[in-house]
């Protein structure tokens, strides 16, 4: 930074461009506000239309936004060009890899400990099963989106189609849990390769279109088919898990009444706990063996080159659906343990906004990184709530924060590479280098 | 035909749409030997070599692979991946195309996808972490070191390929395209953008790949002094079709030849052709 210095330190700006730029900005705000702000209007008892102005409120905001725009102009004039360096000292980044190394242990430490630091808040455990929850379909969905680069917008179709197993399984044929759980995913990563099939020759736009058709499919199916899925309604009384064969019930064949111990609704909620968290770490387990595997290596040489991988004799065809597969598999999993965990399922549940969501928290984590969809998965779901107090600014509040994001971490979080295989030294790549594939 | 022919080219013609971008083009290329290409540019050297590894399917003509054990593969029936996985052919790009986010190790790793495939089970060998699939690995890393020792590339075994300086880039995609073991390999442009230095190492590393490892090679060139450097053989092509064969010797002294690359009209053509005879 210092040594462009001579070079990059702009000519001071003069007094009326600041002015004529600030000027701009001014008006921008005023006609976009005079609508939202200036004008308040209601629907009055009888149906019609009243309005009040309040352009006082209006010219305020205009009045910041003009002072606003002087100050940023002058800001920029002091500091010169804006760069990393001058936003991240070297001092911060280096501290951060140092933390790098260590959060992913005392993440894990902090998720194995928390039913028991927590263990009377039961609200805080519910969040922590929704974390999990969302951290077990991002990582999912990174298999796909992050290593195989194909932009996949109807996931939660594959969480749809196994929610939807384990329930009707288990309340038609009475199966347990732990035995519809592997046919949850098996299903879930058939209706993978199903999707995988028409969309093996698309790319980039026309991929998301199709697989965003896809999760909609599903879920007009499950409302249309009533007969089977309950339309609407959606289906009731699933099944808790139980452990061993042990239901968690107050009875006399409980599992509290087993161990001697009272009874509390806590102990689901623990136990619940230590399931998402247990899928979630084989989630991980898997993905990162498999990228150290040739399939893995394969869905990663794919969303860099898919050229060079067919000059290579590799099966783009059983490589593309064998992704699709794996990151549908785990949604499956993740469905049948939210169909557990709620006891009611319905459409509802099983919207766009959910594949938005978990796509959201892929990209902002770092496409093809798990600790970043994990840390993403938590900032997210965790930060939402947190905002809560803050009522209907919690939107806004929530978009800001992603746009600052998006602006300091184009590539999400943790947007560097770690090889797979290394001869001397691992080296993180950076994430210039890294292709994102079709989407 | 005797034994010694890999790849034999009969008839063959691509037409997108009107245009006829090779025009019944015949040719063999011997076993053990390095067959080059040349022509100007547009003469539809890429388009053969886009014919023969797979990408396009040619609108008629036949490419027949002779393998060592006189197995013969009609190059044309097979389509895409199949080409480098069955037949054994493998190719690089006139633009380069590595995996940029992928080290050096790690591209020659996915060249070895289908072997290593194979030995980790479908993967799920693998996944559980089966003894043999280790070895297999371990021999991977072995095969891939060597081809980066080869190439003068072992420092930077763990940097991205995208990193890589240009002319090192050209000997990693080689490199990578080798660790398929391929029967026959085709080398689009590989001297393109490299200075002299680089173009001599080039030489010496594709007479070592078919001398030690007894491929052949199929090269599209433009770069002379490599080609007549290495090539055993070399095909003229213009305009879709073959003007010349021979020797690079024979072909250098072609007044066809020299007519085609100095883009003379037909009227001087016959002038060269006649003071040259």
């Amino acid at each position: 930074m210092t040594v462009l210095e001579p070079t990059s330190a702009p000519r001071a700006p003069g007094a009326a461009f600041i002015f004529k730029k600030a000027l701009i900005s001014a008006l921008v705000a005023l006609v976009l506000f005079s609508l939202m702000i200036g004008i308040r209007t209601e629907a009055g008892p009888t149906g019609q239309l009243i309005y009040w102005t309040r352009f006082g409120d209006l010219a305020a905001l205009v009045a910041a936004v003009f002072a606003g725009s002087i100050a940023v102009e002058l800001l920029r004039w002091r500091w010169g060009p804006v760069g990393m360096v001058r936003i991240v000292p070297p001092g911060v980044t280096s501290a951060l890899a140092l933390a790098r190394r260590a959060i992913a242990p005392l993440l894990l430490i902090f998720a194995l400990l928390v039913p028991v630091i927590f263990y009377d808040q039961r609200y805080i455990l519910d969040l922590g099963i929704l974390v999990l929850t969302y951290v077990m379909l991002g990582w999912g969905l990174n298999v796909v989106v992050g290593l195989a680069g194909l932009l996949d917008l109807g996931y939660v179709a594959f969480y749809a189609v196994g929610a939807y197993s384990y329930a009707l399984l288990a309340t038609n044929f009475g199966l347990s849990f732990w035995i519809c759980l592997p046919l949850a995913g098996i299903l879930a990563s058939l209706w993978g390769v199903m999707l995988g099939f028409p969309v093996l020759r698309l790319r980039g736009d026309y991929l998301a279109i199709v697989t965003l058709a896809f999760g909609e499919i599903i879920r007009l199916v499950i409302i249309n088919w009533q007969s089977l899925t309950g339309g609407p309604n959606g289906v009731s009384g699933i099944p808790r898990p139980t452990m061993f064969g042990i239901p968690l019930t107050p009875g006399d064949d409980g599992l509290a009444a087993k161990l001697g111990i009272e009874f509390s609704t806590t102990h689901r909620i623990v136990f619940l706990f230590y399931i998402i968290l247990a899928l979630a770490l084989l989630t991980n387990w898997v993905t990162i063996r498999l990228r150290r595997l040739p399939i893995g290596r394969a869905w990663e040489a794919l969303r860099e080159d898919e050229v060079a991988c067919r000059a290579l004799g590799i099966n783009i065809t059983t490589t593309k659906l064998t992704a699709f597969a794996t990151g549908a598999m785990f949604g499956g999993f993740a469905g049948a343990f939210f169909a557990t965990r709620q006891g009611f399922i319905s459409p509802e549940s099983f919207t766009f906004q959910e594949s938005a969501l978990v796509l959201a928290i892929v990209v902002l984590g770092g496409m093809g990184s798990q600790l970043g969809v994990a840390l993403a998965a938590l900032t997210m779901i965790g930060g939402f709530e947190l905002f809560r107090g803050l009522e209907q600014y919690r939107m806004l509040v929530f978009g800001v924060a992603m746009v600052l994001l998006m602006i300091w971490r184009p590539r999400g979080l943790i947007g560097h590479r770690a090889p797979t295989v290394f001869l001397k030294h691992s080296q993180e790549i950076s994430s210039d280098l890294v292709k994102e594939g079709h989407g | 035909m005797n034994g010694e022919t890999i790849l034999t080219v009969d008839h063959l013609t691509m037409r997108f749409g009107g245009i006829v971008a090779v025009n019944d083009l015949s040719f063999t290329a011997e076993r053990r030997k390095i067959t080059a290409l040349i022509g100007p540019n547009g003469a539809g050297k890429t388009t053969v070599f886009n014919c023969i590894t797979g990408f396009y399917k040619p609108s008629g003509g036949t490419m027949r692979l002779t393998h060592d054990d006189s197995r013969m593969i009609q190059l044309e029936r097979l389509n895409d991946f199949r080409i480098s996985k069955q037949a054994k052919v493998a190719r690089t790009f006139q633009n380069i195309r590595l995996f940029p986010g992928m080290t050096a190790l790690e591209n020659l790793m996915v060249a070895q996808h289908n072997a290593l495939m194979l030995a980790s089970g479908l993967t799920f060998l693998g996944l559980i972490g089966a003894p043999s699939w280790r070895t297999a690995e371990k021999r991977a890393i072995d095969r891939a070191t060597e081809w980066l020792r080869r190439i003068g590339l072992l420092e930077r075994a763990d940097d991205a390929a995208g990193n890589l300086p240009y002319g090192d880039q050209r000997r990693l995609e080689i490199a990578r395209a080798m660790c398929t073991e391929p029967a026959l390999l085709c080398l689009d442009e590989p001297a393109a953008g490299l200075n002299a230095r680089e173009s001599a190492g080039l030489s010496e590393l594709l007479l070592t790949i078919r001398d030690e490892h007894g491929v052949s090679i199929l090269l599209i060139e433009h770069d002379m002094s490599v080609v007549m450097e290495i090539s055993d053989h070399v095909v003229v092509m213009d305009y879709g079709v073959r003007i010349a064969e021979g020797s690079p010797q024979e072909v250098r002294d072609d007044p066809k030849v020299i007519a085609a690359y100095l883009g003379a009209d037909e009227q001087e053509a016959i002038a060269v052709m006649e003071s040259g005879t």
